[in-house]
């Protein structure tokens, strides 16, 4: 069968078409892959901003550090949250500044390092999409639990079906998403059926192994080609290839969760700007454990050439930024897509 | 006993140190003498090499520093297809370390030492400042035999390219201990004479060896295509790696092409020896794995060219690690 949807799209001579995925996970799968290399040119795989820690703006990064190197706090973080670039430093670089920043895998790991130095206060940068938060609400539920109270949270959560919207009306002439593995096994298929109707494009949901991207993208070819038989149908154009983990509801509890502690807000977007209720903020209840995640909207650029915005938006590849494996690089990012390993430039400055 | 800063005196606390850990553990007739320096036998191409250890935790699943600094030292030397011969050592403790983990330690540079074939000769301590974390500077020298030739400069279109088993083991093992991941996975810290020896003996005309170390096997390769000028062409389906480390890199998004191992070897040989040289390393200690993972095609390229062949086709061109290799995070 895989065979058959590779050979179809080898050889697929219709329309050019513009597909879109708006996960990490995804970005580094189809690099991994080589899946570019053997599809036919007129299919353009585009990466939009489907990697929660290149979105974050630098006034995130700035506060982060502020808490570290002046309040004495001890930021708690993931990996890749340390290279992103500030408006001056990234946390790796204020490490040897003397700043207290500990790299763990799970936010769970905070707590027992809370629990062993009472006196010494603790903030997780808390960045992440619907995949990740529901973890967050396991975190805050803890913290309440076990009454710390050397814990907080620096929070720079966003939700995909607003910057999808968005993406949809600030041109970024996108035929067809895939839409992301992770977040939709919580949010569900049903969350991208307004978005689908409303602009008349279709979703993949999509599993992450070679064969799984090759038929969810020959599902999201076929559906452009009989896109007139599917008009004025709500959800049609909505399909989910990954049934083994998403469903049409998505996690009911994770959600509830989610609406539990938090609520929309509007959020900056690193390099693509302020969009509206594509934020998540703590509820006014919860509000002591934030250790100041509003209004953080700084959003500087360190390379005023740097056109990550346009990456972001899928209007240029990574290639045709002028700063591109030049000044650019892995080790010297100067835009968010370079930073992370799910990061679009990344991708492609490794798997040339 | 705890170690404190009259241990690095020189004066009597330092001559019990030695005594009662190193010298009894590495037990030699040069180390013995306790002269200013050794004098030890040897003539012809002489292989010279030194490493410093610093890895935390200093005991992990599979291994410690001390079997750890012995294999790297050893390693490198096996890799110009040198015979190790002579091993010194340097370590650099913080005060409050335990003299019970350093004597462990120092045993296991002693099994080590002993498997490789290899004396510790010459030594050094010093005492810092600091909460207990110790570092083990070590230097080799070897001697390579008449007629070999083996450099990093050597790959030729034509050859295979072997790997001596599994990747991202020493890599896994270590991640996993610090962040108290539980799993059964074991460092694969281990000393390769065996193999190398099997590989010259049987005359194979071995044009490269390298040790798969920092960076793992896309940065060893990438480096080794550019100092020969060729490309290489791996299967992605051959590269051998273990389920579970395979599981523990998905789990944190970590590549095995990019994880660090401490007793595996790439070996480039031309291609009609490709079977004879597996089975010579398949039979040897810590080959049981071994396998060909690719091909060396010629280029034009300055740079050089390494490529992956992915499962679905693809062709994915790999560099050097670039950064720390930081897990993603979702």
């Amino acid at each position: 069968m895989i065979n058959k949807y590779l050979e179809y799209l080898k050889n697929y001579d219709g329309a050019d078409v513009t597909i879109m995925e708006v996960c990490g996970s995804h970005t580094a799968a189809i690099a991994k892959s080589g899946i570019k290399s053997v599809i036919s040119p007129k299919i353009h795989l585009v990466s939009g901003p489907g990697c929660p820690v290149c979105v974050s703006p630098s006034g995130y990064v700035d506060k982060l550090i502020d808490l570290a190197l002046n309040q004495g706090i001890t930021i708690v973080t993931f990996g890749d949250l340390l290279r992103i670039p500030g408006s001056k430093y990234t946390l790796n670089e204020i490490k040897g500044q003397g700043g207290s920043v500990e790299m763990v895998y799970s936010p769970m790991d905070m707590i027992e390092l809370a629990e062993k130095n009472p006196d010494r206060q603790y903030v997780f940068g808390a960045v992440g999409f619907e995949t990740t938060i529901p973890v967050y609400t396991l975190l805050l539920d803890l913290i309440i639990d076990k009454k710390l109270e050397n814990v907080k949270i620096l929070t720079a959560l966003k939700c995909m079906p607003p910057v999808i919207d968005w993406l949809c009306t600030n041109g970024a002439h996108i035929d067809g998403f895939i839409a992301p593995g992770h977040v939709s096994v919580i949010t569900g298929k049903n969350a991208y059926i307004p978005l689908s109707d409303k602009y008349q494009i279709p979703f993949g949901i999509t599993g992450f192994e070679p064969k799984e991207l090759v038929a969810g993208i020959y599902g999201i070819v076929k559906l452009l080609e009989n896109k007139d038989k599917y008009t004025g149908q709500s959800g049609a154009l909505v399909r989910n290839f990954y049934t083994s983990v998403v469903t049409d509801e998505g996690n009911a509890m994770a959600l509830e969760k989610i609406d539990h502690y938090f609520e929309h807000g509007t959020a900056v977007w690193r390099g693509m700007g302020s969009i509206a209720d594509s934020g998540l903020y703590l509820r006014k209840e919860y509000e002591k454990y934030d250790a100041g995640s509003r209004n953080l909207d700084d959003d500087k650029k360190i390379n005023n050439a740097c056109r990550c915005d346009q990456v972001l938006m899928g209007k240029i590849s990574s290639k045709e930024c002028p700063l591109f494996g030049k000044v650019c690089t892995p080790l010297n990012p100067q835009g968010a897509c370079m930073v992370s390993s799910e990061g679009s430039c990344y991708q492609n400055y490794l798997n040339k | 006993m705890i170690i404190t800063m009259a241990h690095g005196s020189g004066g009597a606390a330092t001559s019990e140190l030695i005594d009662e850990i190193f010298v009894k553990a590495f037990d030699n007739k040069v180390l013995t003498e306790m002269e200013d320096s050794a004098v030890v036998e040897g003539s012809g191409r002489i292989a010279m090499t030194t490493d410093s250890f610093v890895v935390t935790p200093i005991e992990f699943p599979g291994g410690d520093i001390g079997r750890l600094c012995v294999c790297g030292t050893v390693n490198d030397l096996l890799m110009r297809g040198a015979t190790p011969k002579y091993l010194t050592c340097g370590f650099i403790i913080q005060e409050g370390a335990d003299t019970q983990v350093l004597q462990k330690i120092v045993k296991s540079m002693a099994d080590t030492a002993k498997e490789a074939g290899v004396n510790i000769v010459a030594g050094d301590t010093k005492v810092v400042e600091g909460n207990g974390q110790i570092v083990i500077n070590t230097a080799g020298v070897g001697f390579v035999p008449e007629g070999i030739n083996i450099s990093a400069k050597n790959i030729t279109a034509g050859d295979v390219i072997i790997v001596s088993g599994n990747l991202g083991d020493h890599h896994a093992a270590i991640l996993g201990s610090r962040l108290a991941i539980d799993n059964k996975i074991e460092s694969d810290n281990a000393p390769l004479g065996e193999m190398v020896k099997g590989l010259l003996e049987a005359d194979i005309p071995v044009h490269t060896l390298r040790d798969v170390t920092r960076g793992g096997l896309a940065t060893v390769l990438k480096e080794l295509s550019e100092s020969s000028r060729v490309r290489i062409e791996l299967e992605e389906d051959a590269l051998p790696v273990s389920n579970q480390v395979r599981d523990f890199c998905g789990l944190l998004g970590l590549d095995p092409l990019y994880m660090g191992n401490e007793g595996k070897m790439i070996a480039a040989v031309p291609a009609e020896y490709a079977d004879k040289a597996v089975e010579i390393i398949r039979s040897s200690r810590y080959g049981e794995k071994a396998t060909v993972i690719g091909q060396v095609l010629e280029t034009e390229n300055t740079k050089g060219e390494l490529y992956l062949k992915t499962a679905i086709g693809g062709l994915r061109a790999l560099d050097v690690l670039q950064g720390e290799g930081l897990p993603r995070i979702c």
